[in-house]
């Protein structure tokens, strides 16, 4: 089945060095001696510690509770003991640390007993809760839960194979080596959001990934079948342009469907919704297997002796990943995430977390230091490569003068940062870099007016209040005082009737 | 993108050096060396990094299209002045590059025409002179230019159109080629080249040369069609003067021009507009760089009005 491809304005095309890890297939890793399992694995939640120090633990066994209806869990990534619940530093900008449950492997990667759920006998919300526990974000690298997103009904189901950032080939090596799952996997979530098409958009660089995925589409496994109501048809694998950002969930929506996403509109009100190809692999081993997300595959490529795909177990440090791949010397920084939209590490000993699809070692020859930074001549060769039909250097302007309101207007927020305005620009402006920035900036001063609005409006109800105790003190204080006198007056009466009563005794006596 | 502005200028020079002589050389040397001394000195002064900005090459092409506006049998001084004004007035008293609201060439071609408009009317006619007389009219020899000079293309058609004489005989002067002004059409074709070349190598979008264009062309088209005998083609109007110069190289500024595509396109085709309003009615030699600084002015409300949308978004929603 062929469908139209539609376009995405701007876009650019930078080097894709993919074979430098693509053609190697996925290794395992062997494990390190402490796995340092972050609680916070997804965008949106965390996991709740259900062991304490000192437990054994079976591979893929729970060892945190999904908190909340956001949250997602997570799993021993291997079978051996709890050695710590402490506090660990994130793969983040910022370094901050969080909440880690630390295990000490035993070397016997004994798996708890699984549980197979069938998608065809199975309730909704049993498939629903179940990709909840088994701890499935999406593994793209924005590690939204899954769950969330498997609750939509839509028309269109489209699975991301693009792959669009430079470097990155996990996706790439996962479709190759084991396209039934993924496909098995998209299946499954068509059913659970009802779609009515499922479209698996890959990058036309990716060839052997497009064929595989095309064989195992068309030699479909009989659960995936039954899933789709035994509608093969309904699937295909679409080859689309290679333009980096294709792999954007919008961008993507709009070349295989048509449809330009508003900002601030849900795709899912359109009849959309997208996953990533890893994330529909997880789905599938979660449901017909039973096996929880308790490791992913990421890419380690750079500046390395051997790049190439490793079976990550999850909570691995980095530097024992790196140092299992060999980083060579002349390594200036770590990247995590491709070179258009990652971000180099703070430091190296923060663990793999489900989120994590690629480490980039960076060297001087690789990536050169940016040219110093030129003024802007507004040239808009960023306008032209924007992807969402922003305005880059009127942005840039106003976040350099802090005119947050400006950079509001020209739609600050609708920027996804996908670094193609700061690829193309001849002065070697960091564009992202002031977007991010102005961003804060708003954020902070929203959050401040909000903190100024909570406090003016506690000292109107306190002023209020006391305005209104002094009242009722007032008020309670003239009753009082009418009822002393009052009863003065009474006594006042008294003591005259009284004295009366005796003048006249008196009187009578005399 | 500099360097390949410059390399796209050659064709017009090489024109102009062909048809009217090699004192454009001079004064394209004259002018260089000015807008480097200017521009270091003042990022010095500024305490600004001077060696990065020297070799972006916007100096130098400020300097070279203000050696190209001015006629070529200039005193010296004029075109040092000129670049003074550019570089210095226009650019660095409102922040250096990037910052300029006005348009660096156009500020100091106004200036110019200003301060000294005798000398800004003396253009030589084609092969007129020597490059010994040029010389010695650049540096300072006596400026006896009866019969050195002509009237040009433009003078010559409004000066004929205000004494009544019907178009077909103005143009039947040897003043006149095939389009514009006889030999300076030559010039225009080259810049035209030029135009071409940066098109292509995607320095320039069509944006702001098409509307130009348009604006100019438009104009005179709808004039030219309710009295042809009163008005020149717009042929004639784009042949002549500085059109082409501005099409390509001076409209394209980027600093000084709108932001948006659409933005782009109205800046231009209402520069061109106020081109054809000025040459017609106008005394002046060239409308085109009090068009350009006009529409400078109006760049925050053509920005404002003409914000794009981004993707997806509806007309009627807000921000």
């Amino acid at each position: 089945m062929t469908s139209e491809l539609f376009r995405f304005q701007g876009g650019v095309k930078p080097d894709s060095h993919k074979k430098e890890s693509s053609e190697v297939p996925i290794q395992r890793v062997p494990l390190p001696s402490r796995l340092v399992v972050l609680l916070v694995q997804s965008s949106q939640g965390s996991a709740r510690t259900i062991v304490t120090v000192g437990d054994k633990v079976l591979k893929g066994q729970c060892i945190g509770e999904a908190e909340g209806v956001a949250g997602t869990a997570i799993h021993a990534p291997t079978s051996g003991t709890v050695a710590e619940i402490g506090r660990y530093p994130m793969a983040h900008p910022s370094g901050l640390a969080s909440q880690a449950i630390v295990i000490e492997p035993d070397g016997e990667e004994r798996w708890i007993t699984s549980e197979p759920l069938d998608p065809a006998t199975a309730s909704h919300e049993e498939l629903i809760l179940r990709i909840q526990a088994s701890g499935i974000v999406g593994m793209g690298g924005a590690a939204f839960p899954s769950h969330l997103k498997a609750r939509s009904e839509i028309e269109t189901l489209i699975i991301n194979g693009a792959e669009c950032e430079p470097w990155i080939t996990c996706d790439d090596r996962l479709m190759r080596e084991r396209a039934a799952s993924v496909v098995t996997g998209a299946a499954i979530l068509a059913q659970l959001t009802g779609a009515r098409r499922v479209l698996v958009g890959i990058e036309d660089n990716k060839p052997e990934a497009i064929a595989a995925m095309r064989d195992a589409v068309r030699g479909m496994e009989p659960a995936a079948l039954a899933c789709l109501g035994a509608e093969p048809d309904m699937m295909s694998v679409v080859a689309v342009p290679t333009l980096y950002p294709t792999g954007g969930e919008k961008q993507l929506i709009r070349v295989l469907t048509g449809i330009e996403v508003p900002p601030g509109t849900l795709v899912t009100s359109l009849g959309v919704q997208c996953f990533n190809v890893a994330t529909a692999h997880a789905v599938c081993r979660a449901l017909l297997h039973g096996e929880s997300v308790v490791s992913r595959i990421v890419t380690v490529t750079g500046n390395v002796e051997r790049p190439g795909n490793f079976e990550v177990p999850l909570g691995m440090p980095i530097a024992d990943l790196l140092a299992f791949c060999g980083l060579n010397p002349g390594t200036s920084r770590v990247m995590m995430g491709g070179p258009m939209m990652g971000f180099t590490l703070p430091s190296l000993d923060a663990p793999i977390t489900k989120g994590c699809n690629c480490l980039i070692a960076a060297s001087d020859e690789l990536f050169p230091p940016q040219p110093p930074e030129q003024p802007c001549v507004r040239c808009a060769q960023c306008t032209t490569a924007c992807p969402v039909g922003l305005q880059p250097f009127e942005l840039y302007w106003a976040s350099r003068a802090k005119n947050l309101d400006d950079a509001k207007r020209h739609h600050l927020f609708t920027c996804m940062e996908c670094g193609c305005c700061a690829y193309v620009c001849p002065s070697h402006i960091p564009l992202v870099d002031y977007f991010r920035f102005a961003k804060s900036e708003i954020r902070a001063r929203d959050e401040e007016q909000k903190a100024a609005a909570q406090a003016r409006s506690r000292f109107e109800f306190r002023s209020a209040r006391l305005e209104r105790e002094k009242a009722e003190k007032a008020a309670r204080l003239a009753a009082k005082a009418a009822e002393t006198r009052a009863k003065a007056a009474a006594d006042g009466n008294a003591a005259l009737i009284a004295a009366a009563v005796e003048r006249s005794k008196d009187e009578a006596d005399a | 993108m500099m360097l390949t502005v410059l390399a796209a200028l050659l064709p017009g020079i090489a024109a102009h050096v062909w048809q009217i002589g090699a004192g454009v050389l001079v004064h394209l040397a004259i002018a260089t060396a000015t807008a480097l001394a200017a521009e270091a000195a003042v990022l010095h002064f500024r305490k600004r990094p001077v060696m990065i900005a020297l070799s972006d090459g916007s100096a130098i092409v400020t300097a070279w299209l203000v050696a190209l506006i001015l006629p070529s049998i200039a005193p010296w001084w004029l075109t040092v002045t000129a670049v003074l004004v550019a570089i210095v007035g226009a650019k660095h008293l409102y922040g250096g590059i990037g910052q300029n609201p006005f348009n660096p060439a156009m500020a100091a071609y106004c200036a110019m025409i200003v301060a000294w408009p005798s000398f800004m009317s003396q253009w030589p006619s084609p092969n007129g002179i020597d490059f010994a007389a040029q010389l010695n009219l650049i540096f300072g020899g006596s400026r006896e230019i009866d019969g050195i000079t002509g009237a040009t293309a433009l003078d010559a058609m409004r000066t004929g159109l205000r004494n009544q004489n019907d178009i077909r005989s103005i143009l039947a002067a040897d003043t006149f080629g095939f389009a514009g002004g006889r030999g300076w059409e030559w010039i225009a074709v080259g810049y035209l080249a030029g135009g071409a070349f940066l098109l292509a190598r995607r320095v320039i979008t069509w944006h702001l040369p098409l509307g130009f264009v348009a604006g100019l062309g438009l104009t005179a088209g709808v004039f030219w069609l309710i009295a042809p005998d009163s008005f020149p083609s717009p042929l004639f109007h784009l042949a002549s003067g500085g059109a082409m110069l501005a099409t390509f190289f001076i409209i394209t500024d980027p600093v000084t021009a709108a932001a948006s595509p659409l933005g782009r396109f109205i800046f231009a085709a209402g520069a061109g507009a106020i081109t054809w309003v000025i040459r017609t009615f106008g005394m002046y030699p060239d409308g085109i760089a009090f068009a350009v600084l006009l529409m400078n002015i109006c760049v925050p409300l053509i920005n404002h009005a003409t914000q794009p949308r981004p993707v997806g978004q509806r007309k009627d929603s807000q921000p």
